[in-house]
């Protein structure tokens, strides 16, 4: 191998070039990014960057000399639109072909965005630089911001706003934040905390429609309730953006399907981050994880699988997640689980576990990171639930 | 020959990415919540653990040395 070709210049392809290179892999890498600007990290574009604004230079993961030191090719601002697998051939924008021994897909996700852009009018996403620049423009104190779904970056994009002097609303479906992923319970807690800073959460409200007029932008909900923002962000989820393998052969379903070593269905090509779909050893299911530590792993994991190693990648997730002075860790995974046990709640910190078969799966703390790591084990060792909840 | 481990806590955020790859070097406070080196000098054998954590720190604040 000698040509290896990374699409998508984030998280996980830094990590897949340090992966080649600190295991002694001397070839060509070329580097294609769709965004002009070097890698960057993208947890604070919802956080400290949206408060004070993005400055690329705090936000790049290396600096510009780096890749020059590791004997990388940058082709950014140009986006990969296809690939031919048998030729083994990128296709870039633009025409250019570039041919690869090894082909890492790195592309990521792109947030999803309420419907086309004429329908809904100047609704904010946060996925790059450019969206939160945009967004921070606009967080004027004394404004209205009203933020359509409570995830994780929702949430964020709330209690940044709320924190620099906005009046925030979320409005989300289902009957509390986070459902999806932490279930009722957890989710109770994340409501109740952002209801004590001063967000007008409504939980339970479905959209029904946006409406732009030259005075500001109206959300009308199922309920009949019609909100007055200034400012709409949506923040209702990203899909994994793999439009440019349409034909390619390379099986894609919610992201690229990987054996558990992270190879696709190719010969030749690997996947990590957010877009890599996989089957977990040790949870017993495909899964895709849309996080910053998942990304860097993943990205250390693809490297070695291009170089011949044949190891499943296993490691278990962890993400944080930072609302106010909740400092939010998950580390395994709730979805799937059949069994819920909260160890600890408070107004300022939780402890929930989550089961499944019998074992844990995944632990929840917030504001309480020591168990982080017992849990974590625990996990691994798929230890019985009755022993780490004290029920058994 | 020992390694030597800096962590600079200013610019630690917390994320206790360095604790959950390597447990037995690194804590997190409870108060401050921030990170606790449990070893500046570990034994070289150490090296690929401690080099884990660096690159897992979202921060990047971690710096792991020969010496
Ligand atoms: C606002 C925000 C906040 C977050 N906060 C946290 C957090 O607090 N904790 C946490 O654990 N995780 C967080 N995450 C998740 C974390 O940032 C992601 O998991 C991580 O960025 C994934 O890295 P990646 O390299 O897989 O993909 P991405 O970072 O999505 O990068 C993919 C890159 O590929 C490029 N690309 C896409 N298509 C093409 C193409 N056809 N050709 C060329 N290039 C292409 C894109 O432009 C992009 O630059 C957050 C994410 C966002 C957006
Ligand atoms: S990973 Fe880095 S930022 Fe996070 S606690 Fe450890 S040293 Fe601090």
């Amino acid at each position: 191998m000698n040509r290896v070709v990374i699409v998508g210049a984030s998280l996980a392809a830094v990590h897949v070039i340090e992966g080649l290179r600190r295991n002694g892999y001397q070839g060509e890498i070329q580097l294609v990014g769709a965004e002009p600007q070097l890698p960057y990290d993208r947890p604070p574009l919802s956080k400290e960057a949206l408060r004070a604004g993005p400055e690329l230079d705090r936000l790049l993961l290396k600096e510009p000399g780096w890749y020059g030191t590791q004997a990388v090719e940058l082709c950014l601002g140009t986006a990969a639109v296809g690939l031919d697998t048998r030729a083994r051939q990128v296709v870039l924008e633009g025409g250019r072909e570039l041919p690869y021994d090894g082909l890492v897909i790195a592309t990521g996700g792109t947030a999803r965005s309420l419907g086309g852009p004429e329908e809904v009018g100047p609704v904010h996403v946060i996925r790059s630089v450019a969206d939160t620049a945009a967004l921070h423009e606009q967080l004027v104190p004394g404004r209205h911001l009203v933020v359509i779904g409570a995830g994780f970056i929702g949430l964020e994009v709330a209690a940044t706003a709320r924190e620099m002097g906005l009046d925030v609303s979320v409005v989300e479906a289902a009957p509390v934040p986070l459902t999806r992923v932490l279930g009722g319970e957890a989710g109770a807690w994340f409501r109740d905390h952002h209801l004590a800073n001063g967000v007008d959460l409504r939980c339970g409200s479905a959209l029904e429609q946006v409406e732009v007029t030259s005075r500001g932008t109206k959300i009308q909900l199922v309920d009949g309730t019609v909100l007055a923002a200034d400012v709409v962000v949506a923040g209702i989820g990203a899909v994994p953006a793999t439009g440019w393998l349409d034909g390619s052969g390379v099986h894609v379903a919610d992201g690229v399907v990987c054996d558990p070593t992270l190879r696709a269905s190719a010969p030749g090509v690997v996947a990590a981050g957010d877009v890599a779909r996989w089957h977990h050893p040790l949870f017993g299911q495909t899964m895709r994880v849309e996080q910053w530590r998942n990304a860097v792993e993943q990205g250390g994991r693809a490297a070695l699988s291009l170089l011949g190693d044949t190891d499943a990648f296993a490691a278990v997730p962890y993400f944080w997640s930072d609302q106010f002075d909740a400092k939010v860790r998950f580390v395994g995974v709730a979805g799937g689980a059949d069994t819920m046990h909260v160890e600890q709640t408070g107004d300022t910190s939780m402890v929930a576990l989550f089961g499944r078969d019998g074992v844990i799966r995944g632990a929840l703390c917030v504001n309480a990171p020591r168990l982080l790591a017992r849990y974590q084990k625990a996990i691994v060792e798929q230890v019985a639930w009755g022993d780490v909840t004290g029920t058994g | 020959m020992a390694l030597q481990i800096t962590v600079d806590l200013e610019g630690c955020k917390g994320y206790a990415c360095c604790m959950m790859e390597a447990p037995e070097l690194f804590d997190i406070d409870d108060e401050t919540g921030k990170a606790i080196l449990l070893e500046e000098r570990p034994s070289a054998d150490r090296a690929e653990e401690a080099e884990r954590a660096a690159r897992s720190c979202p921060a990047s604040v971690i710096l792991v040395r020969n010496g």
